[in-house]
């Protein structure tokens, strides 16, 4: 499974945003830790702070921090700003979908986004953040 | 959204094996967080995971007998909080003895208080004790405020898939 680019973005900036109590960090900190565009980045921290999950710091030493609650937001709630990640469930049709084989394969990549939805929606931010640890 | 890393207090309790005065609190746990009363089901596990003539009745046992089965609860005084009941399962479709958890319930008042992270490394500890090293579990996939509990305490997706058909 692969995520799109505006998603790795927010997950990487919202998990080293959350990493520590009140932690603070520009756009170009982030953007170079992890090789991505700063403008790219901008965007998508807009986006974040559109729904209150970070805020921009103003003045001297200003950027970014987290804003949300570590312990309630899931990776499926980052992940849904930006993409759907179950688009057969969430009614997307493509041609072929109407035949008894469309409806065969429909069944089966059900399978999996499902398992994929449940996989995001109960790791939170708290628990990334050990999983994320484990690597050091 | 507010900031917080936040958490409740951390509930002072204590764990021991389940007893037939606690039943009754178990069951008030169980239906309070499923809404489905079943009072028999619950006398049953007791009788069947620690009630049994074969198994030793305390929780400290002779170096002779292991126990397997158990059904504990996590009290504060006669209070119970919660619950949690395993087992160890060996070889089922090739699975080396592992420690199997299936119920786990927590007073909702008591909810964020870490009485799960005690239950489950009270059952944990229990496990090593019995020569398991690994420890699993099966969750309704929509359940995700059990199936975040058991991530947050380090669990991850295992290889064994669940598979089930109409009748």
């Amino acid at each position: 499974m692969k995520l799109q680019k505006a998603t790795r973005c927010a997950l990487f900036a919202i998990l080293e945003l959350a990493s520590g109590q009140d932690r603070q960090l520009s756009a170009n900190e982030i953007a170079e830790k992890y090789g991505i565009s700063t403008n790219h980045l901008a965007k998508v921290l807009r986006s974040l702070g559109r729904v209150g999950l970070v805020e921009a710091v103003r003045g001297a030493g200003g950027g970014y921090r987290f804003s949300g609650n570590r312990r309630r937001t899931t990776l499926l709630d980052i992940i849904q700003l930006f993409e759907t990640i179950d688009p057969i469930r969430n009614g997307e049709r493509e041609d072929g979908d109407d035949t008894a084989e469309g409806k065969g394969l429909c069944q089966v990549l059900m399978e999996i986004e499902d398992t994929a939805r449940a996989t995001f929606a109960s790791i939170t931010l708290d628990t990334m953040i050990k999983l994320v640890e484990k690597h050091r | 959204m507010a900031n917080p890393q936040t958490r409740q207090s951390e509930r002072k309790c204590t764990v021991r094996l389940a007893k037939a005065a606690d039943i009754p609190q178990v069951i008030a746990i169980d239906t309070e967080n499923t809404g489905l009363p079943k009072a028999e089901y619950w006398e049953d596990l007791l009788e069947r995971y620690n009630n049994r003539s074969t198994d030793v009745d305390d929780d400290t046992q002779p170096k002779s007998v292991k126990r397997y089965r158990f059904f504990l609860v996590a009290c504060d005084g006669d209070a119970v909080l919660g619950f949690i009941i395993g087992e160890v399962r060996a070889w089922e479709f090739g699975s080396p003895p592992c420690g199997w958890i299936f119920a786990i319930g927590v007073r909702n008042n008591t909810r964020q208080g870490g009485v799960g992270h005690v239950l489950l490394e009270a059952l944990n500890d229990r496990f090593r004790k019995a020569g398991v090293s690994k420890v699993r579990t099966m969750l309704a996939r929509d359940d995700t405020l059990i199936m975040s509990f058991f991530r947050s305490q380090g669990m991850m997706a295992g290889p064994f898939i669940q598979f089930e058909k109409d009748l």
